[in-house]
């Protein structure tokens, strides 16, 4: 084996896979969220259909959206490397377990929430990236140029009263998720000092609170008040 | 028989110079070709393991716990000494040296203590070189404090924890050998007796705690590392599993045993609370520092307290004795451990008692308290009150700590001469399990220093002195010897199994212990002792008849393994109290009731004690005979110790 | 106090093993948690049943040879060692869970003893200064902030006991491991092995069979030394520079 492949099958570059996915993850929803604020925008979706076609054309977005891609395949491979090993660390279990007393039900639940958000992600890109890509969905002008009217998929889709449901359940989901995942990144790179860690896990709090809130407000806000 | 001591001759501070340039060699490519077995996994064991691995000897390390890490060493709390003089206070090696032979009540060998205060300033060296974290200055050198007592601060510490690291130090550097394949670690494996093959020690019969198997090993050498034998008395600050069986055996193989009867009682102890106690824990003595010790005045008012019908700071001070600062103005609180554990049993006796057995004084921290503040106690004794209030379930801020004398640590031993061997050729004992260093008393912070001592500066040299002599041929394990000496430990365990009595292994452990506290303890007396001699045979007897112990030898068997260690106890009781009634003298550890002065301290009997007493071992239920190494002091002047 | 002991039984590693349950009577608040199985045991001894089997040496909580997963938590319910717990911690009536740790790593030996040999091995890939008895430099010859050598020795209080790993979920031995690499990576005198000894340590640890970290703090939150997550952190960073710039291709 080379050292590389021998780093990253070890238990510690196996986190070190999870972190770096992770935190660019995080980057990701953080420029994701901000992009689509646009759905606000009383426009009647032109500045939001400006907005996707850029995201799906422009190259370096695109290259972007690979690594993105790769995250999130990388982040749920290694969750499942590790989840295994970690299982067969303890064969047979307690019979009685105190474990709320010593950790956060989000820490010890990683694997179910990151389930729920990676069947979130299948639904979601079906809905919407599947579409934009693939999908035969209408076209608006703007200024004598041609875009594809994903703002009219978005308002559709957010009319459904199971699809706003999902969206902002889906949401508390990724809450819970980052509320131990921001932080435990930093941890798992060594990032750990008295100076600045409070300042990270602060940040994490506010950044698992604000990010979720933000992308449930969007199918909120369509349905209540465009219908 | 007059014991040699093998103390070179000369003058002391060159003795140990000399000795080392006069001990042979083995030749470096030699010494791959010899096998040491070490018994014993403390700091004296792996300090040794470690050192001769690097010397290239092929090394087996024994010991009954799970792991090397957890020998009893790691549980010292206070310190270790050297004589680095760091402090510019004045400290030197003949310094260490003479407290230590005073602290000691004159009955320590001169030549072994010169040799443990010259090296000790290289242990410091050692561990800070292993990553011991000691307690440092802001400047960035190492700590000291005064400990025990002692005029200069000599003291290094790690918190109060400075056993644990010193021990996980030695754990390093053995583990290390492991890892290089010259040391062999068998944990969970107890040495249950001593093979000699024509007088001279060559290997071990030893048995697997966890399947049961009985093992020889064979070496040209075995040292025993094994620790004192505080547990006879039951209840001791020793771990659970501290047990005198690896020395018994060694001694009934013809080891003589050295002094039994100095035992250190430690006057800071968590008391007794009920028959239920396993056992018990020290509080570091560095509480008398701050701490005022004292009881009722009256009987009564102990009284009224035991019953709980007043509370201890009701007690107005007119009411409380404070009795160290009244007997001993000048030393008060903080008199040696002997007069302070003694007194503490005088005022019980007296029914002046302060808990419900009777058996308590207080420590009392509210002067203390209001003189420095709250928070300056709990910086200094924080962790100290906290472990009492785990413990006993009270708050030693609020209400005075209570504590009682409890035994602590053994100066006697199996006799070694100045190289540490016994009186079987090729068998060393090390550490506490000798007798050599601290006579009658030991000093605080002492325990650790000679341990480590023994192990990374002294056994090295004197080691290769006996092996340079001896042929690199290899040891036969098929040696009929072998075969004899297995063949008796199965018989004795056979013997244990089968008797399928009615009482507990604990039973018996019990009972002893309560003997030989009663009269063999603090305060020893002709007449309690030769009672004690009858109680302990008779108890004895009744161990061989009425023991019940469960289960088979081939597995996870806890009560067997605890059968063999007070079956040895049992005797090893009976020479404790006959070496006690032969000291017709009080001497440190060792406080005959009849010699005293007339204000109630040690006499000493210069003229016909100052000798160590070793025990001869002659065969099953017979008397053992004693034998004297007169001690000879050419540099240190006799004189009485006074605290007053 | 009166009892119900709920104790796992099994005679020896190949043994299925299962729950026995056992009242106890008259057991006083000031016993230990030990001296009150001690009262059980004495109990079955002398019933001629064999002893339930538990590993313990000091009962002053510094040697980390007693375990016990009591009533779902490492030690119990105080964050100390079993050998420091006391019956007060528990009222009159209680049924009381007692289970050994559980991980790969630390197979039962009987009953409620378990090989912890592991830890040894992980302390011998690397767990010390290679240094050699004798000839080492003055011990004030190289000054140590007084600040790093009180951060080295907490990290050295570690005692060895394994309730981080009973604790984490996932049988993780990151604690342990990354306590002694943090104590030696902070002295100077662990610096000429520091790259070699995380590499090893780590190696050594995954290959007895630990799992992975979560961060979930359990560890810590349960440590009866009080040994800090900061050392896992320091641990990953001296994992990942090791392997970045040592010269183990």
């Amino acid at each position: 084996m080379s050292w590389v492949t021998k780093t990253l099958s070890s238990t510690l570059g196996r986190k070190l896979i999870m972190a770096l996915t992770g935190l660019f993850l995080i980057l990701f929803l953080t420029g994701h969220v901000s992009g689509n604020l646009l759905l606000f925008k009383n426009d009647g979706g032109e500045a939001f259909n400006i907005y996707a076609k850029f995201m799906t054309t422009n190259p370096a977005v695109k290259l972007l959206s690979w690594l993105t891609y790769l995250s999130i395949i990388g982040h749920v491979i290694y969750s499942i490397i590790l989840s295994r090993k970690n299982k067969s660390a303890r064969p047979i279990g307690y019979s009685e377990s105190k474990a709320s007393t010593n950790s956060s039900a989000a820490s010890r639940n990683m694997g179910v929430l990151g389930t729920v958000i990676l069947l979130f992600i299948v639904v979601h890109m079906q809905s919407f990236w599947a579409q934009m890509h693939w999908g035969s969905i209408p076209t608006v002008t703007y200024g004598g140029e041609e875009y594809k009217d994903l703002y009219s998929i978005v308002y559709a889709a957010f009319q459904v009263e199971w699809m706003v449901a999902l969206y902002v359940i889906a949401m508390i989901f990724l809450g819970v998720h980052l509320s131990h995942g921001f932080a435990s990144a930093f941890q798992t790179l060594g990032l750990n000092h008295k100076k600045y860690t409070p300042a990270i896990e602060g940040l994490g709090k506010f950044y698992c609170i604000v990010i979720p809130a933000l992308f449930a407000s969007m199918p909120l806000y369509i349905y209540f008040t465009q219908s | 028989m007059i014991l040699d001591s093998k103390s070179p001759a000369g003058p002391l501070a060159e003795k140990w110079t000399k000795h080392k340039f006069t001990s042979k060699l083995v030749n470096p490519a030699n010494k791959r070709k010899y096998e040491v077995i070490v018994v014993g996994t403390g700091l004296a064991g792996a300090s040794a393991a470690a050192s001769l691995a690097e010397l290239g000897y092929n090394v087996k390390a024994f010991c009954f716990q799970d792991s090397p890490r957890r020998a009893h060493s790691i549980a010292a709390q206070g310190g270790i000494n050297a004589a680095k003089n760091y402090q510019n206070d004045g400290d030197s090696v003949f310094r260490l040296f003479y407290d230590t032979i005073k602290g000691g009540d004159y009955r320590a060998r001169e030549s072994n203590v010169y040799r443990l205060a010259e090296v000790s300033v290289n242990i410091i060296d050692q561990c800070v070189a292993q990553g011991v974290p000691f307690a440092r200055e802001y400047g960035g050198l190492l700590a000291n404090r005064s400990f025990g007592g002692a005029q200069v601060s000599r003291t290094f510490y790690a918190r109060g924890q400075t056993g644990q690291q010193l021990l996980l130090g030695a754990y390093s550097a053995l583990s290390r050998q492991v890892a290089n394949g010259k040391v062999k670690l068998y944990p969970r494996t107890e040495m249950m007796d001593l093979v000699t093959i024509d007088g001279e020690a060559r290997g071990i019969v030893t048995r697997n705690l966890i399947t049961g198997a009985i093992e020889t090993h064979a070496a040209h050498a075995v040292l025993l590392c094994t620790g004192g034998y505080g547990n006879v008395f039951f209840l001791s600050t020793n771990a659970m599993g501290s047990n005198v069986t690896a020395a018994w055996r060694a001694h009934k193989k013809g080891a003589y045993f050295a002094n039994p009867c100095y035992t250190q009682i430690h006057p800071t102890c968590i008391p007794v609370s009920g028959d239920h106690q396993s056992k018990l824990t020290l509080m570091s003595e560095s509480l008398r520092n701050d701490g005022r010790v004292w009881v009722p005045k009256t009987v009564e008012m102990a009284e009224k307290l035991r019953k709980g019908q007043i509370k201890p700071s009701e007690i107005k001070d007119e009411d409380r004795d404070y009795y160290l600062e009244r007997k001993y103005p000048s030393f008060g609180n903080l008199v040696p451990r002997d007069v302070a554990s003694r007194n503490a049993k005088y005022v019980c006796d007296e029914g002046r008692g302060v808990n419900e057995t009777g058996e308590a004084v207080f420590l009392d921290f509210r002067d203390a308290i209001k003189r420095d503040s709250e928070d300056a106690i709990r910086a200094r004794y924080g962790n100290l009150f906290d472990m009492y209030q785990q413990i006993t379930g009270e708050n030693p801020y609020q209400t005075p700590m209570m504590i009682y004398p409890a035994v602590h640590y053994t100066m006697g031993g199996l006799w070694v001469d100045y190289n540490l061997m016994t009186t079987v050729p090729g068998l060393y004992a090390l550490g506490e399990a000798n007798f050599s260093d601290h006579g009658a008393n030991r000093l605080g912070a002492s325990a650790l220093m000679q341990g480590l001592a023994d192990g990374y500066f002294v056994i090295p040299y004197t080691l290769g002195d006996y092996l340079a002599q001896n042929l690199a041929t290899k040891i036969d394990a098929n040696h009929p010897e072998f075969a004899k000496a297995e063949a008796e430990v199965k018989a004795k365990i056979q013997k244990l199994l089968s008797i399928k009595g009615t009482k507990t292994v604990d039973y018996f452990h019990k009972r002893l212990g309560k003997i030989m506290w009663n009269e063999c303890g603090m305060a020893r007396t002709a007449e309690g002792l030769t009672k004690a001699k009858a109680e302990i045979k008779a108890l004895r007897a009744e161990f061989w008849k009425d023991v019940k112990v469960l289960g088979a030898n081939e597995e996870l068997n806890q009560s067997l393994e605890k059968a063999h260690r007070v079956a040895d106890f049992l005797e090893l009781g009976e020479l404790m109290v006959d070496d006690a009634l032969n000291r017709n003298e009080s001497c440190g550890g060792h406080f005959r009731e009849e010699y005293q002065t007339p204000e109630g301290e040690a006499l000493r009997d210069d003229e016909n004690f100052a000798y160590v007493a070793a025990w001869k071992y002659m065969g099953d239920e017979q008397e053992e005979e004693l034998n004297k190494e007169p001690l000879v002091f050419e540099n240190v002047k006799l004189t009485q110790r006074s605290y007053k | 106090m009166k009892l119900t002991l709920k104790v796992w039984r099994q005679k020896n590693n190949s043994d299925k093993g299962g729950f026995v349950n056992y009242p106890l009577d008259g057991i006083s608040k000031d016993m230990s948690f030990l001296e009150m199985l001690d009262v059980l045991n004495e109990e079955l001894s002398e019933k001629g049943e064999d002893p339930v089997h538990f590993d313990h040496d000091c009962r002053e909580g510094i040697c980390g040879m007693c375990s016990l997963y009591i009533n779902g938590k490492p030690h119990g319910p105080q964050q100390t060692t079993t050998c420091q717990l006391h019956m007060r911690s528990f009222s009159d009536g209680d049924t009381i869970t007692i289970e050994p740790w559980r991980a790969a790593a630390f197979p039962v030996v009987k009953d409620l003893v378990v090989d912890r040999s592991s830890f040894d091995r992980i302390i011998q890939a690397g767990g010390y200064v290679s240094v050699n008895t004798g000839g080492v430099p003055d011990a004030n010859e190289i000054p140590i902030p007084k600040i790093i050598a009180d951060e080295a020795f907490d990290a050295a209080t570690c005692i060895g006991c394994g309730a981080c790993v009973a604790a984490c979920k996932n049988a993780s031995a990151m604690l342990f491991t990354s306590a002694k690499i943090s104590q030696l990576a902070m002295l100077p005198q662990g610096q000429v092995e520091r790259k070699n000894r995380a590499e090893k340590m780590i190696a050594q640890m995954d290959e007895e069979g630990f799992g992975a970290c979560t961060n979930t703090g359990a560890c810590a939150a349960e440590c009866p030394k009080g040994i800090s997550l900061t050392n896992i952190a320091r641990m990953n960073r001296e994992y990942f520079s090791a392997v970045l710039s040592s010269d183990n291709v």
